[in-house]
């Protein structure tokens, strides 16, 4: 195995410190510029004929393992194995594992199933979605002079996405905290109190979850220091286990204790519509989020109070660690939640000591050329006058997603101009002309053997 | 002078669907350029608002802007009708735009009073059946 090989085995990132969940297989990946020209962020880039993603520009959205054709982009997370050593664990379920399973038409089942697959005992991510949602209106109702609309901040793929690409919205996001964090905080503090014998070391908080951004998110927290959760497994490896446990329950033994709301979270406009406001605009799907981002940025968004992003189409069902298509899964959710009462769960029950992020939202500058303004304004002279001399059909053969992002990398140091497999003709077919290569097989050699 | 950064964008104003793109380029130069977000915003303001007027009166022309370390100039030229009364154009409420592109919130009368109110300094040049060019100059 040669030292690149070993390189490219593991996580396909090119900072020091891995806080990111997608890797690349690079027995699989065969450089195509498929999930290159998808990425929202141009984070990817084809080095040595396989996919390297920029640490800092990576926003977790998994859209590179959803488009990837040979399966050799996954997402990385943890196994129940790897918590093994604690004395007591908690299962955090993502709203949307209600909906994969078919004939589930009862919370209390995948609940009880959880159980039986080696967790101590479950807390609903959707009980602490209703509290956020309480949570929320108080906050519009407080904070009528922040700027508005507000953002919502339950999407960590979103929260990055502004944070790298829209600079002046940052003030615009909720500083709450998301469900999953205020669920494994009263997770653990309800099983603390529960369990005097045990110490917070020995608690392990273990979200199941629909999306690779949660992993990260554990690691990486947004807002706050560190996170509550102890660990991430995937809600399609989790699956089968689930299944065949499900599978032998007769009778449930865990009760839900979650509402319409709490519920509602997992697909999209499930967040806006609890608001009990009618200002409100939901999106989904990266590419309609930058669409109404991009308006909102030009200041084109008014009247609004409330806007909710989410990454994936359809919203969290639509993560790309399910195994139920996203609109099956959320139609199964509309049965399941139909003679629930509409919440459950009030901020005054479970009063945690904050619920509000511990440090602003600050604007991830890594698109900035230069902290100089002068050598940025002469890096961008540069980028003007390349992306002028590339032939401008984003081919991405060179290993960029388009022509700019070639010239970028060129200022930057990271690329060559003769990277562009036109520009580099051109420069060959020169050569040959003024003699400076010989080469044999050349039509015009060909055509004049003297 | 010769320290500035151009750059030029051409408003393609038979596709109604794309105007605003190029004030979403511009911004993101000038964020890459490092300038603060006050600035980015009044540019990216003043440049949409000319932009969505060049598609709607205009059927497109060119945007040139210069960035200089203290201010940048915006010209947006158009070989449109022409502004008969620029007094009265810049008047807000004032909108000669039809009734379709009204139907989709704009159409306003706010487009000029806008790019007036966003910008340092702004000139308007215009010949009824010539065209007309409009030059903006943000201070940093």
């Amino acid at each position: 195995m040669s030292p690149t090989d070993f390189y490219h085995t593991h996580p396909i990132t090119d900072g020091e410190i891995l806080t990111h969940s997608v890797t690349l297989d690079v027995t699989k990946c065969k450089g195509c510029t498929t999930c290159l020209k998808r990425c929202p962020t141009e984070a990817i880039r084809v080095r040595d004929g396989h996919a390297v993603i920029e640490n800092a520009r990576c926003i977790d959205c998994g859209e590179c393992i959803r488009v990837c054709q040979h399966k050799a982009k996954k997402a990385i997370f943890d196994k129940l194995e790897d918590f093994a050593d604690y004395k007591y664990k908690i299962a955090l379920p993502a709203p949307a594992l209600y909906g994969q399973f078919e004939g589930a038409t009862d919370l209390d089942l995948v609940l009880s199933a959880l159980v039986d697959c080696g967790f101590d005992d479950v807390f609903e991510v959707s009980r602490a979605a209703e509290i956020v949602s309480e949570y929320t209106r108080k906050f519009l109702e407080r904070n009528e002079t922040l700027p508005h609309p507000i953002i919502s901040s339950a999407c960590p793929v979103i929260v990055r996405l502004i944070s790298v690409r829209y600079p002046l919205l940052v003030e615009n996001v909720l500083p709450v905290m998301p469900p999953i964090e205020i669920a494994a905080r009263i997770a653990r503090k309800e099983a603390l109190k529960k369990h005097p014998e045990l110490t917070d070391g020995d608690v392990a908080v273990i979200f199941i979850s629909p999306c690779p951004a949660k992993v990260s998110y554990a690691k990486n927290p947004i807002g706050i220091e560190t996170s509550a959760v102890s660990g991430v497994l995937s809600i399609g490896e989790f699956y089968f286990k689930m299944l065949s446990a499900m599978k032998k329950i007769t009778e449930p033994t865990v009760t839900a204790q979650s509402g319409i709301i709490g519920i509602s979270w997992a697909g999209a406009g499930g967040e806006a519509s609890a608001l009990f406001n009618e200002k409100y605009l939901a999106a989904d799907g990266i590419d309609n989020v930058i669409k109404v981002l991009d308006e909102i940025d030009n200041g084109n968004i008014r009247n609004l109070d409330f806007v909710e992003l989410n990454a994936c189409s359809g919203g969290c069902v639509g993560g790309v660690l399910n195994i139920e298509n996203p609109y099956i899964a959320k139609a199964r959710l509309q049965t399941m939640r139909r003679y629930l009462p509409v919440s459950l769960n009030r901020v005054g029950d479970c009063r945690l000591d904050n619920y509000e992020w511990e440090h602003d939202l600050e604007a991830n500058n890594v698109s900035t050329l230069d902290g100089d303004r002068h050598e940025a304004m002469r890096k961008m002279r540069e980028i003007v006058a390349l992306t002028e001399s590339f032939p401008g059909i984003d081919c991405g053969s060179c290993g960029a997603p388009t022509c700019r992002a070639l010239a970028e990398d060129v200022v930057r140091g990271k690329a060559n101009p003769d990277d562009c497999i036109f520009l580099m003709r051109d420069k060959l077919r020169m050569m040959v002309d003024k003699g400076e290569i010989n080469c044999k097989n050349c039509p015009k050699n060909k055509a004049n053997p003297s | 002078m010769a320290d500035s950064v151009r750059l030029e964008y051409m408003i393609d104003g038979d596709n109604f669907t794309s105007a605003g793109e190029a004030s979403v380029m511009v911004k993101k130069s000038l964020r890459q350029m490092g300038f603060d977000p006050e600035t980015i915003r009044k540019v990216s303001v003043a440049m949409y608002e000319g932009e969505i007027n060049m598609v709607i009166h205009a059927q497109g022309g060119k945007a040139t802007v210069d960035v200089y370390d203290d201010k940048i100039v915006i010209v947006l030229a158009d070989r449109g009708p022409g502004i008969p009364d620029i007094e009265l154009a810049m008047q807000a409420g004032y909108s000669t735009a039809p009734d379709n592109i009204r139907s989709l919130g704009f159409g306003a009368g706010m487009g000029l009073p806008n790019m007036k109110k966003y910008t340092d300094e702004m000139t308007i040049e215009s010949e009824v059946g010539v065209g007309t060019t409009i030059t903006m100059v943000v201070n940093v």
